[in-house]
C-alpha cells in the first residue's frame, strides 16, 4: 500500500483570543495521493483556506498530525518547515502576492534564493518557468504593469520554478474573469497531467472544481463528504 | 542572495522617497556629528608632523603630589625631569619643554599675541619639525642662554610680512630674540608641539623653574624601541621614589605613556589605572553609542511601522522557504545599507564642514582632513548604527507567522 503524499489525521485548528475561541477545523482526516488534483469547496468561513494553510505548513494545527510523504511534520522546527516548504511545496494565492518592487523575473526567482543555486542557474530556471506559463515576453516588467491574469501566471511560474511535488492554490481564479480563470486552470491541469504535480486547490467555483479529479467539501470546519 | 537583498534595498529606498528622506536625514545628521567628532579627535591625537615618532614617544602630561589629606595635580616641574629622569635605560633622548604661555608684544605699533614655549635643544630632535627657513637652535644656544627663537609661519607673517625673517629680532614676553628658524603652524590642539614662538628654556627670566617638581613643563621621552615602553615606565616609577617632595606631600604619581594615554590619565584623574587610554576610548565609544540611540529608536519606529506594508512580502518569502533567520538577515542587511548610504552622505557633509572650519579662524591653525582612518571610523559608525537600529525591527518582522504575514498583506 503506497504512502499518501499528504495525510491529515484528526486535525483540529482553534483560534484563541482572550475572550473568544473559534474552532476553524475539527477532526479532519484526509489523504491525498501523489499526482492527485483535488479541489476543496465549501461556503465562506468553513475552513477551506485554513486547511490549505495547514497542508502548506504555513500554520500549525492545534491538534492532530500532518504528514508529508509519510513523515510527520507537525512538530518540525521553523528551519525544517522552511526547508520543506522550499523543496516540496509551491503556493498560488488568490491575490497573487507578487512583490511590487521586484521585476517579474526576480519575483519568480524567489524560491530558488533559499536554495544553494547560483545566479545563472536561477535565472535560467525562472526564464523556463515563465516560458511554461507563456510570459517570456514580460520577464522584465513589474507586477503593476501586468493584468490580473498575467500576474497570476507569474505567481504560478514562481510556484513551479523549484519543481515542487505539491502545488497549493488558494482560489487561484477568484480574482479573474472567466476566460482568464480558464487559462489559469488549463495551466494547472497541464502541470498535473504532464508533470504529475500533486495539486490541491481551494475554490468557490463549481465549474473549476469539476475540472479536478476529486472534490472535498467542507462545512463548519468539518469534512462533509 | 546578498545581491538580491542589495537590489531590493535600493529599490525600496527609491520607491519610498519620504521614508528614505526622513531616515537618511536622521542617520546622516547623527553620523555627521560622530564623524566630525572623530575628525577632531584624530586631529588631536593622530601621529601627524611634527609628532611623527609618536609610536615610540612617551610623555608625562601631569603628575599628582599626594599628602594625607590633599593632593595637587598638574604639569610636572622642570626639576623632576632634569634631576631625576635623565638617562633612563631604553630612552634614546629626552626633552623638557614648558607649556605654551600667552605673551603679548608690541611690534611697530601693533599688539601681537603669541604662544611662547621654552624648550631644550632635544625638543627639535624628537619632534620632526619641517623647517621652512633656517634651523633649530642647538645645545650650545641653550647652554649659553642665547636669545634665539624659532617661530611659526603665522608669527613670521605678523612680524615681518613678506620681508626676510632669519636674523631679525622679535620681542616676546618683554625679551628680544633673534629668529633662527621658521616652522609650519601646528594646530592649537596638539599640546606637545604647538606654539608660535619657541625659545631656549635657559632664557627664562629666573632660574626658579630648575628645581621645581610641579609646574608648567612636559617631558617627552623618545624610546630606542617601542617595545621598551614598559621597562621605561618601571624605571620611571622606581626613580619617582627618590624624588625629594615638597614639604607637605608624601607621595608622587606620574606615568610616562602615549599622548592619548597621558591625556586620558589627566581626564579620568586616576594615577594608578593601568590602561587609562582604553578607559577613555570606552567613554568616547559609550558617548557615541548613547548619541546614536535616540535616532536609532526613531528609525526602529519607522521600520516597525513599515511592517504592515511589507507583510505580504514577508509572507511570500516565508511561504517559499525563507526561515526566520533568512528574513532577519535580509531586513538587517537593508537597514545596514540605508545606514551606509547615510554614512557616505555624512562623510561628504563632514568634508564640507571641515573645509569651512579650516578656512575660518575659529580653531587656530586647524587643518582638519578626512583621511582613511576617519573614513573607516565613519563606516564603523554607520555599520553600528545600522545594526543597532535594525536588529529589533528585523527580529520582529522575521518572527511574523507566515500565515499572519500573508493575511496582513496590502495586496
Amino acid at each position: 500500500m503506497s504512502v499518501p503524499m499528504i495525510r491529515l489525521e484528526n486535525v483540529e485548528k482553534v483560534y484563541r483570543t482572550d475572550r473568544i475561541e473559534t474552532v476553524a477545523l475539527s477532526g479532519v482526516n484526509l489523504d491525498i495521493e501523489e499526482g492527485e488534483f483535488v479541489s476543496i469547496m465549501g461556503p465562506s468561513g468553513c475552513g477551506k483556506s485554513t486547511l490549505l494553510h495547514l497542508i502548506g505548513l504555513l500554520d500549525a494545527p492545534s491538534k492532530g498530525t500532518i504528514s508529508l510523504n509519510g513523515a510527520a511534520v507537525t512538530d518540525a522546527s521553523d528551519k525544517a518547515l522552511a526547508h520543506l516548504r522550499n523543496q516540496q511545496i509551491g503556493f498560488v494565492f488568490q491575490s497573487f502576492h507578487l512583490i511590487p518592487d521586484l521585476s517579474v523575473l526576480d519575483n519568480v526567482e524567489i524560491p530558488l534564493l533559499y536554495r544553494k543555486v547560483g545566479a545563472a542557474e536561477r535565472r535560467k530556471a525562472a526564464e523556463a518557468a515563465l516560458e511554461r506559463v507563456g510570459l517570456s515576453a514580460r520577464m522584465h516588467h513589474f507586477p503593476s504593469q501586468l493584468s490580473g491574469g498575467q500576474q497570476q501566471r507569474v505567481a504560478i511560474a514562481r510556484a513551479i520554478v523549484g519543481r515542487p511535488r505539491v502545488l497549493l492554490a488558494d482560489e487561484p481564479t477568484g480574482n479573474l474573469d472567466s476566460q482568464m480563470g480558464d487559462d489559469i486552470m488549463s495551466i494547472l491541469q497541464d502541470l498535473n497531467t504532464k508533470e504529475k504535480t500533486t495539486l490541491v486547490m481551494v475554490t468557490h467555483d463549481p465549474r473549476q472544481a469539476e475540472k479536478t479529479v476529486r472534490t472535498i467539501r467542507m462545512f463548519d470546519g468539518r469534512r462533509v463528504n | 542572495m546578498l545581491k538580491n537583498y542589495l537590489k531590493l534595498s535600493l529599490k525600496i529606498l527609491g520607491r519610498r522617497k519620504f521614508f528614505t528622506f526622513v531616515s537618511l536625514f536622521g542617520i546622516g545628521f547623527t553620523l555627521l556629528v560622530l564623524t566630525l567628532s572623530a575628525a577632531m579627535l584624530d586631529h588631536i591625537f593622530a601621529p601627524y608632523a611634527p609628532e611623527t615618532r609618536a609610536d615610540r614617544t612617551l610623555t608625562v602630561f601631569s603628575v599628582r603630589l599626594q599628602s594625607a589629606d590633599s593632593w595637587s595635580t598638574g604639569p610636572a616641574g622642570y626639576g623632576l625631569y632634569d634631576r631625576y629622569m635623565r638617562d633612563l635605560p631604553g630612552v634614546e633622548r629626552m626633552t623638557i619643554s614648558s607649556m605654551p604661555a600667552t605673551v603679548v608684544s608690541y611690534w611697530k605699533g601693533a599688539r601681537i599675541e603669541a604662544l611662547l614655549r621654552r624648550t631644550d635643544a632635544d625638543y627639535f630632535r624628537i619632534l620632526d619639525f619641517n623647517f621652512l627657513e633656517g634651523a633649530p637652535y642647538g645645545q650650545a644656544d641653550v647652554d649659553e642662554s642665547r636669545f634665539v627663537a624659532v617661530i611659526n609661519e603665522t608669527t613670521r607673517r605678523k612680524y615681518f610680512g613678506a620681508s626676510p625673517a632669519l636674523g631679525q629680532m622679535i620681542e616676546a614676553d618683554g625679551q628680544s630674540f633673534k629668529v633662527v628658524g621658521v616652522v609650519p603652524d601646528v594646530p592649537i590642539f596638539r599640546l606637545l608641539s604647538m606654539g608660535d614662538i619657541y625659545v631656549p628654556v635657559t632664557t627664562a627670566k629666573s632660574d626658579d623653574y630648575k628645581n621645581k617638581i610641579r609646574g608648567g613643563f612636559i617631558g617627552l621621552f623618545l624610546l630606542k624601541d617601542k617595545g621598551l615602553a614598559d621597562s621605561v615606565r618601571q624605571e620611571f616609577k622606581a626613580r619617582l621614589t627618590k624624588v625629594e617632595l615638597p614639604q607637605q606631600f608624601n607621595k608622587i604619581y606620574a606615568v610616562p605613556e602615549s599622548f592619548f594615554g597621558s591625556f586620558a590619565r589627566m581626564f579620568i584623574n586616576d594615577f594608578e589605572a593601568d590602561e587609562p587610554g582604553d578607559r577613555l576610548m570606552a567613554i568616547f565609544l559609550t558617548i557615541a553609542a548613547l548619541f546614536m540611540i535616540l535616532p536609532a529608536v526613531n528609525l526602529v519606529n519607522l521600520n516597525v511601522s513599515r511592517a504592515l506594508e511589507r507583510s505580504s512580502e514577508i509572507g511570500v518569502r516565508r511561504a517559499f522557504g525563507a526561515s526566520a533567520r533568512d528574513l532577519l538577515l535580509q531586513f538587517l542587511f537593508e537597514n545596514v545599507i540605508i545606514s551606509v548610504v547615510g554614512g557616505i552622505l555624512a562623510l561628504m557633509a563632514a568634508g564640507a564642514v571641515l573645509a569651512v572650519l579650516n578656512r575660518s579662524d575659529l580653531i587656530p591653525y586647524a587643518h582638519f582632513a578626512l583621511n582613511l582612518r576617519i573614513v573607516a571610523w565613519g563606516f564603523l559608525f554607520a555599520l553600528t548604527f545600522g545594526v543597532i537600529s535594525g536588529v529589533w525591527p528585523a527580529w520582529r518582522l522575521s518572527r511574523l507567522k507566515p500565515i499572519n504575514a500573508l493575511a496582513g498583506g496590502s495586496r
